[in-house]
């Protein structure tokens, strides 16, 4: 049982190593401890990225025929995976940072967790296109040769800016937790953390330079956020093949990022939550407010792809009605409707009442708006490239095992690194939650219906949030 | 400084596809089977599509190789310049610097840049028989017709050493010379006394997907009645 403490605003500055109320051990523990459960998955997921690697080299040395493509279907799986993963990658940056910036308080112990889905997930959108190149070898002449009038070149430009500030700002609200870690332990984990730490001793100075800059990286990253996703459609929309060449692809790319990046998190943090056992800090408010950001989200993606849809279909143009028929109604028809169901009816029905908006509710509909965003992602690049223009022999693509292999593998790579990550820094801020403000500044709006515990006297350790003032006073 | 074009005059067109073994063999294009063709991997930069023509009842074989466009979608889209619009308007592909991410062949309406799948096969009866003057390209990169520039290198020298000017006959892509029914001409689209640009200006002639604004500088000359 834990006691909650009002920190009072004169205690607020404390050393690292101040506890300051709230209780950080459980989010400490699973960082220095590893337990068989997770070197059990850490194994099953080696062996699925080294059947990937295996896939991988039989992809260099045999070259790009391994793969189901072919004319005029000269990209598949891994442009795909490309366009998803970094639409996923918008979870981190987006979420945080907005919610930082409106001082949203109820953020404080996602924060992190979304930061690190951005950074980690980057390197598998990269990655994809790297799988997808004929001569990966050759990668550098993208640098070495850069044509601008490109937009892959723009993609290489706004995903490195993107890569370099996420990491930035996800490293910067670790160095205090970091600076705890390292007064708590001994050996290679210390020398690590004491290097980490850059000499955080948590002064009044330090804390006013970290939060200066914790606060303009949170303003920096949205345009930046927003400019990725943009251009990775713009690479389909500045093509002037049928379907491709929309003018609204930018911000509906944009939108179906925010979409599937809050599915991602939320995914995550239901298991993280039961993995670390830290009910406590991420409770049912967290998963209802993320829920009807998702409600949200699904709603402007319905109608983004409602807009799209309807422009094509109502002008009739021979090329695009092509292609419409091919998704709406022909052989792309059972991807297309399982997407419209996975990525609305599903999260729609789920979290537009408050009684399915649970933690078990809003799992289920992430998971759903994460198959259909990926199916959304497949249906935009296959079916335009199956019906082309010029009257060419077409096929049916089918995705090779190398890579169904690879996908496989970039999935349980990415998960192997966030596991990774959770032990060796705390997935929770701790720090963060410590500074949560007594005066809270907390304006979001937290449906009482949906958190019965919220009405009455809080029962000690029943329901409670890293500091209880903020939850519990209400 | 000359626009190399083409004009294949729809009319004479017999759909031999003498232009297409011509091809194949002058630039190293690999064979195909069937099968390969079926999995969408058939490697030629000259092929027959059927093409709907406005007051014909059947399709009509449409002769069809990078069309060189003027405005060309594949160099705009490159990420490395590794294919571009030359001065003289071929436009060309350097396979060492391609990376193979195949965004040009994506790019280009008319489907006629092709990537290597896998690397190139000749079957034996075949060795030793290629063109030395073509360069083989490896696996992972896109290639696709290039007016068989190589013949123009030549051309150049030849005309260097015997101290006079290029002459249209000098220069002649490998369809061009074949074609049995001479249906195809070749030469600089910006003299106005060449073949070329007085048949360009033919009330016939049409370049495919000219709506979309690439500017081919291959022309047809539609069929008659």
């Amino acid at each position: 049982m834990r006691t909650v403490a009002l920190v009072e605003p004169a205690a607020r500055h404390r050393t690292s190593s101040d506890t300051g109320g709230v209780n950080i051990e459980p989010i400490i523990a699973p960082v220095l401890t590893v337990g068989a459960s997770f070197r059990r998955w850490a194994f099953g997921l080696s062996l699925v990225v080294g059947w990937a690697i295996f896939a991988w080299t039989w992809q260099l040395s045999h070259g790009l025929g391994v793969t189901g493509l072919g004319r005029p279907i000269y990209w598949g799986l891994y442009i795909t995976n490309f366009v998803f993963f970094i639409g996923v990658s918008h979870a981190g940056t987006l979420i945080s940072a907005i919610l930082r910036i409106v001082q949203a308080e109820w953020r404080r112990p996602i924060t992190r967790m979304a930061e690190v889905i951005t950074v980690l997930v980057l390197f598998f959108g990269v990655g994809n296109v790297l799988l997808d190149l004929g001569r990966p070898d050759r990668a550098l002449n993208v640098i070495l040769h850069p044509q601008f009038r490109s937009p892959l070149l723009w993609d290489v430009s706004s995903i490195s800016v993107y890569l370099t500030a996420s990491t930035f700002y996800l490293f910067l609200p670790l160095i205090p937790d970091i600076a705890i870690l390292r007064d708590r332990t001994t050996g290679w984990r210390h020398t690590l953390y004491a290097r980490l730490a850059l000499g955080w001793r948590g002064t009044p100075q330090q804390k006013h330079r970290l939060e200066r800059a914790i606060g303009v990286m949170a303003i920096v990253v949205i345009p930046i956020a927003v400019s990725v996703h943009t251009v990775v459609s713009w690479v389909f929309g500045m093509t002037i093949q049928p379907m491709w060449h929309s003018s609204i692809f930018g911000p509906y790319f944009v939108v179906g990022a925010i979409f599937s990046g809050i599915a991602a998190i939320i995914t995550a943090m239901v298991i993280v939550r039961k993995v670390y056992s830290l009910e406590e800090y991420l409770t049912p408010v967290h998963f209802g407010n993320l829920g009807k950001l998702l409600l949200v989200m699904a709603c402007l993606w319905l109608y983004f792809t409602f807009a799209e849809h309807l422009t094509a279909w109502y002008a009739q143009e021979p090329n695009e009605i092509a292609v419409f028929n091919a998704k709406l109604f022909g052989k792309f028809a059972p991807l297309f409707w399982t997407m419209f169901v996975t990525c609305f009816v599903v999260p729609f029905a789920i979290l537009c009442n408050p009684r399915t908006r649970t933690i078990k509710g809003t799992l289920i509909a992430s998971i759903s708006v994460n198959i259909g965003m990926w199916l959304e992602r497949f249906t935009i690049v296959v079916p335009s490239l199956s019906n082309p223009r010029a009257p060419l022999h077409t096929f049916l693509y089918i995705p090779s095992w190398v890579e169904w292999s690879l996908m496989a593998g970039c999935f349980a790579a990415f998960a192997l690194l966030y596991m990774g990550f959770t032990k060796l820094f705390p997935i929770i801020s701790i720090w963060e939650l410590q500074e949560e403000s007594p005066v809270s500044s907390f304006q979001f709006p937290v449906s009482s219906s949906q958190v019965p515990v919220h009405k009455g006297p809080v029962p000690s350790g029943a329901y409670s949030l890293g500091t209880g003032p903020l939850y519990g006073d209400r | 400084m000359p626009r190399w074009g083409l004009v294949i005059d729809l009319d004479r067109c017999t759909g031999c596809q003498a232009c297409v073994v011509a091809c194949k063999h002058e630039n190293n294009v690999p064979l195909s089977t069937s099968a390969v063709a079926a999995a969408g991997r058939l490697m030629t930069w000259m092929q027959l599509v059927p093409v709907e023509m406005p007051g014909r009842a059947a399709p009509t074989a449409l002769p069809l190789m990078c069309q060189h466009c003027d405005r060309p979608p594949c160099a705009d889209v490159c990420p490395t310049g590794a294919t571009y619009l030359n001065p003289e308007g071929i436009v060309a592909q350097i396979y060492p610097r391609c990376i193979g991410c195949r965004y040009c062949t994506n790019a280009c309406p008319y489907g006629v840049k092709l990537f290597n799948w896998t690397a190139p096969e000749w079957p034996e009866s075949m060795a030793g028989m290629q063109n030395p003057d073509v360069s083989l390209r490896p696996t992972g990169v896109v290639e696709k017709c290039t007016f068989c520039h190589h013949r123009l290198m030549q051309a150049r020298e030849q005309v260097a050493a015997e101290g006079r000017e290029l002459a249209a006959e000098d220069y002649v892509p490998a369809c061009v010379q074949t074609c049995p029914a001479e249906a195809m001409s070749f030469g600089d689209l910006d003299d106005p006394h060449s073949e070329v640009a007085s048949l360009a200006s033919s009330p016939r002639a049409f370049r495919w997907m000219e709506e979309l604004g690439t500017k081919p500088k291959v022309v047809y000359l539609r069929e008659g009645e």
